[in-house]
């Protein structure tokens, strides 16, 4: 790196929201020369996250934080810039730090609208608009109780979802609103008066065409919202939605033009009238408009750096902001509204508009096309809003059909051979061409690769279904057909071959092979059709035919090791263990000569076994109690347990007890990949159960579940799946996901990738194993109930069975002999392998 | 059961070789190997499902460990074969080389049944013994 400074432009941007993380993300990918030093100004005390998803942070606990930026990029945080010099070009910010600049941004959005009514400024009184926000909002609602008043001032379409969220949180919601129907800057009446409905289905009181008079309080808090035509409601917390305005106070302070309604003024690069400071997002006033929606900033944040690059490299700047969509969907779990294009066009220029309406299933669809009738100029869907995203893509193109056709779906058929040039993503500006070149050239076969290559889909996800048709179209057309075998000797996939073996009753890889597949199998095939026979409850995994489908670990029920030795772990459920059979442990490591080592899932590693030592080991640990722990397996490893309730005082539930019970239940199942688990007492989580395969967390009222959390390679933050659960329920949720996994999962597939890989994702799953739409919960159940009474521990077996442990010899013609090129030497006071002969040859990464 | 007492062309013991009795054919499972250890060196031996013996050397070229005789048998092509256990490189049984890199291979050793067929003999010849 260039240590001088002085040779780099320095770009400081003000304020780290999605437009300023997109901007430097554009900036990094884009300066291959690095010939840009960047430092980010930002007010919240966290860096930037994604504000579309707000929401979710309180209904599903999401981590909503953008990737971080490389480490050449200086972020400062909890300190926003409070006065620009322009003759100096310098910033200050409020703790008095003072900032050179070549070239300034302002990305600092928007804040909430709040009327200069009477009552404002009381205690539980919000926005929503920030992670802070949020924390108050849900401080404020605990504190207030279930059924307290909640109100929501604004009804639009943050309003609405401010509406929902507070509802989730246990409050009385109602939602105030000026216009005389919700979103009205969307929809037209008739649209309005359905989702009406809809949000009054949800329990919810709509009060429109009133404003609000002002609030009052009682023992210094908020207590009641009154409106214009006399009456009151009860609050205990109210939210302001009410419209935003864009931050533009440093501008004005530092006499830059600002628009009458606010946003400083931009020309199509995004500078301002001072060639050295730019502003995009929500702050900007670009062509006389304020954007309120992401997709736009997003575009800025891109025409802007385009801008900044041109600077550094002494070239004219070629990008250009050209207006933007305003479609916009409404992200409410149950209702299905969304707007797209003009959707008020029809009230000029001579277009046309088609309506339809059923009252009964609560659908309302509008549909604004020219006055011929061929091009789509915008549109409003309430209650169905399936055909969204491919009559967003249409619009100002020509309809391949008639307006009424476009309004029933006909046109959906017609996706794949979109033209290039429409914008299918409008978050992130990805037209069908790009996906299209894409897929051809990086030779995509799956929605997330395009997701990744592309950026599209990456942002609110609604136009995912167009984005996995234009990659299958386009797979088709290359002759691609995806293929799903697993192996030369099999044309299936492991999930259709769970379901043969299932539903025909096979119980040997010889006959499945010889009546579905060729050859004699592989090192891929045989562990996938063990597995399943497992899986399935065929027996011991040694017993006749199936011993020889079992890679080395399952063969000898121990995990091998770089030298070819093996390593034990016995079972320690809960990670809880007495004393005496930890003393058992440290006897048999010392007694073998052992290396052990603590494992990060709670129990104990033995180092350095031989074959033929497996058998005395485990004779004396089952002695002592100790059962297999399956850590060889893919099949359940560890529930881990932070101590809980018992000792801990914060612990809120018995995590220790649950995690054993767990572990019991599901130990010895096998499944397409390895199985974690943990269940932390209380909120703290200690245990860490977020990042497992499913993980529980205890509350006052009961437990929460997450499921396809994954730490390693690939991390995943679990989904919470279900809150406040019962002992019962939860465990009959968790025994219906494992056995649903184990059936539909793919050859390795860890849960994680096997939900994103699932259509409709965590509400899919929630479909099926809560309400059961598959019609197969009975099955999943009585699956789980066979697992649990077929349960024996694999060694306790195998001690019991000569023929069995006469496989565990080191030599067919000298079974006492130790092999010999197994040596070790010492370090830190216990063994450490050495290989006599070493590797000869580099190892290829497979 | 049928008695086979040659073995395929190719694996004949070279002049000078010594059959060696390393266990009994039912010792040997379908489709799994055994380790014999023969004047210090290690044979990995195996019965393949149509009752097919073959002998590779033990030692893992690509792991430096031996550990051959664990590996899961199959059929690539057509042709009998074993995969490491280590790192999972395919070897074909029958000439010992690898099928995931044509530049490396396994020594191979004569295997048959002994006269009366229960018994396996391995045939060694003095340079496979350094
Ligand atoms: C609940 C909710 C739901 C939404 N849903 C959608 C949706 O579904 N679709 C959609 O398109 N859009 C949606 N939006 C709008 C979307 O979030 C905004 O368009 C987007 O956040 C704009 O990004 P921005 O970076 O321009 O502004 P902001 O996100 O407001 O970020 C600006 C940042 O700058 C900081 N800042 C301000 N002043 C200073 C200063 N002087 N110095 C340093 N830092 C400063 C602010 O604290 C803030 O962190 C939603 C917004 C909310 C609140
Ligand atoms: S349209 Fe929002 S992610 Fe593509």
């Amino acid at each position: 790196m260039n240590d001088g400074g002085d040779a780099l432009m320095h770009v400081v941007v003000a304020g780290h929201g999605p437009t300023g993380h997109r901007l430097v993300e554009a900036l990094r990918e884009r300066d291959s020369e690095g010939s840009l030093r960047i430092t980010v100004v930002g007010e919240e005390t966290r860096t930037a996250y994604d504000r579309v998803a707000l929401t979710s942070y309180l209904t599903e606990d999401a981590d909503l934080g953008y990737p971080a930026h490389d480490a050449g990029v200086e972020v400062l945080t909890g300190d926003p810039v409070a006065e620009i010099d322009r003759a100096a070009r310098t910033v200050r910010t409020a703790s008095g730090r003072a900032l050179a600049y070549d070239a300034l941004v302002l990305a600092t959005g928007s804040s909430p609208f709040v009327p200069p009514v009477e009552g404002r400024d009381l205690p539980g009184v919000f926005a929503y608009r920030t992670i802070d926000d949020l924390d108050a909002i849900r401080d404020a609602c605990t504190a207030a109780g279930a059924g307290a008043g909640g109100v929501v001032v604004g009804g639009g379409l943050l309003g609405l979802e401010a509406a929902r969220a507070l509802q989730g949180l246990g409050m009385d919601t109602h939602v105030v609103e000026v216009a005389p129907w919700l979103m009205p800057r969307q929809l037209d009446e008739g649209g309005g008066a359905m989702l009406r409905r809809h949000i009054e289905g949800l329990g919810m009181a709509v009060h429109a065409g009133t404003p609000m008079k002002g609030l009052a309080g009682r023992d210094g808090r908020v207590a009641r919202v009154d409106l214009a035509d006399g009456s009151a409601i009860e609050a205990a917390v109210v939210v302001f939605s009410a419209g935003i305005r864009p931050r533009d106070e440093l501008a004005r302070a530092c006499g830059l033009p600002v628009g009458e309604r606010g946003g400083v003024v931009v020309d199509e690069t995004c500078r301002t009238e001072d060639e050295a400071i730019y502003a995009i997002g929500e702050c900007a006033l670009v062509g006389g408009q304020v954007y309120g929606l992401v997709a736009p900033c997003f575009s800025m944040a891109e025409v802007a750096a385009d801008a900044l690059l041109a600077r550094a490299a002494g070239r004219a700047s070629v990008a250009r902001f050209e207006g933007a969509d305003l479609s916009t969907k409404l992200k409410l779990m149950g209702v299905d509204v969304a707007s797209f294009g003009d959707p008020f066009a029809d009230a000029r220029d001579g277009a046309l508009g088609v309506t339809y309406t059923d009252p009964v299933a609560g659908v309302y669809k509008r549909l604004i096309v020219s006055d011929d009738a061929r091009t789509l100029l915008g549109g409003v869907l309430v209650g169905d809003a399936s055909a969204y995203p491919t009559l967003r893509a249409r619009i100002g193109g020509t309809l391949p059909g008639t307006p009424e056709q476009a309004l029933f779906g006909d046109v959906e058929a017609a996706d794949g051979d979109l033209p290039d040039a429409t914008v299918i993503c409008s978050c992130n500006n990805v037209c069908a061409g790009t996906i299209r070149t894409a897929v051809r050239d990086e030779s995509l076969t799956d929605v997330a690769a395009v997701k990744t290559c592309t950026r599209a889909g990456t942002t609110c996800g609604s136009c995912v279904p167009l984005v996995k048709k234009l990659l299958d179209a386009e797979l088709t057309a290359a002759g691609i057909e995806v293929s799903k075998a697993l192996c030369e000797h099999f044309d299936h996939s492991r999930a259709e071959l769970f379901d043969i073996v299932r539903v025909r009753g096979i119980t040997t890889f010889t006959r499945l092979i010889e009546e579905h597949g060729r050859g004699r199998g592989c090192d891929i095939c045989k562990p996938v059709v063990a597995s399943i026979l497992a899986s399935l409850g065929n027996g011991h995994i040694l017993e006749g035919e199936q011993a020889a489908l079992q890679d080395t670990n399952d063969h000898f029920l121990a995990n091998i090791q770089k030298n070819g030795t093996y390593s034990v772990v016995p079972r320690i459920p809960g990670g809880e263990i007495t004393p005496e059979r930890l003393i058992v442990i440290g006897e048999v490591a010392r007694d073998f000569g052992l290396y052990t080592k603590i494992t990060g899932g709670q129990r104990i590693d033995l180092f350095g076994a031989r074959v033929e030592q497996l058998p005395e080991i485990w004779r004396r640990l089952v002695d002592a109690g100790f059962e297999s722990g399956h850590a060889y397996g893919k099949s359940l490893r560890t529930v881990k347990s932070c101590v809980g309730s018992t000792w801990c005082r914060y612990g809120v539930q018995d995590s220790v007890a649950m995690a054993i019970r767990l572990e019991l239940r599901y130990r010895g199942l096998r499944s397409p990949h390895k199985l974690k688990s943990a269940v932390s007492g209380c909120a703290r989580e200690c245990a860490e159960a977020q990042g497992k395969d499913f993980g529980i967390i205890a509350t006052e009222q009961g437990w929460n579940l997450y499921l396809a959390g994954n730490g390693g390679m690939r991390p995943r933050h679990a989904d919470l799946f279900a809150s406040d659960l019962s002992d019962e329920d939860l465990v009959r949720y968790i025994d219906r996901f494992l056995m649903f996994y184990i059936r539909t999962a793919d050859r390795l597939q860890r849960t994680a990738s096997w939900l994103e890989s699932l259509d409709g994702g965590i509400d899919y799953l929630r479909e099926v194993i809560v309400e059961d739409r598959l019609g197969i919960c009975a099955e999943l159940d009585a699956a789980m109930e066979r697992h649990v009474a077929a349960y024996s521990d694999e060694w306790r077996d195998t001690l019991e069975d000569p023929e069995k442990l006469g496989r565990f010899v080191s030599f067919v013609n000298a079974p006492g002999t130790p092999d010999p090129s197994i040596v070790f030497e010492s370090e830190r006071d216990q063994i450490k392998p050495v290989l006599v002969t070493g590797p000869r040859l580099e190892v290829a990464a497979r | 059961m049928t008695m086979t007492t040659e073995t395929t062309i190719g694996r004949e013991a070279p002049p000078g070789a010594r059959w060696i009795d390393v266990c009994a054919y039912d010792d040997l499972l379908p489709e799994r190997g055994v380790c014999a250890i023969i004047d210090g060196v290690q044979v990995a031996v195996f019965r393949t499902f149509d009752g097919d013996l073959y002998a590779v050397s033990n030692l893992d070229p690509f792991c430096g460990a031996h550990v051959i005789s664990r590996g899961i048998l199959g059929t690539r092509a057509g042709a009998p074969t074993v995969a490491s256990p280590m790192y999972k490189q395919v070897f074909d049984l029958r000439t010992g080389g690898c099928l995931d890199d044509p530049d490396v291979a396994l020594p191979t050793f004569p295997i048959r049944r002994s006269a009366t067929g229960d018994r396996v003999e391995v045939g060694l010849s003095d340079e496979h013994r350094e």
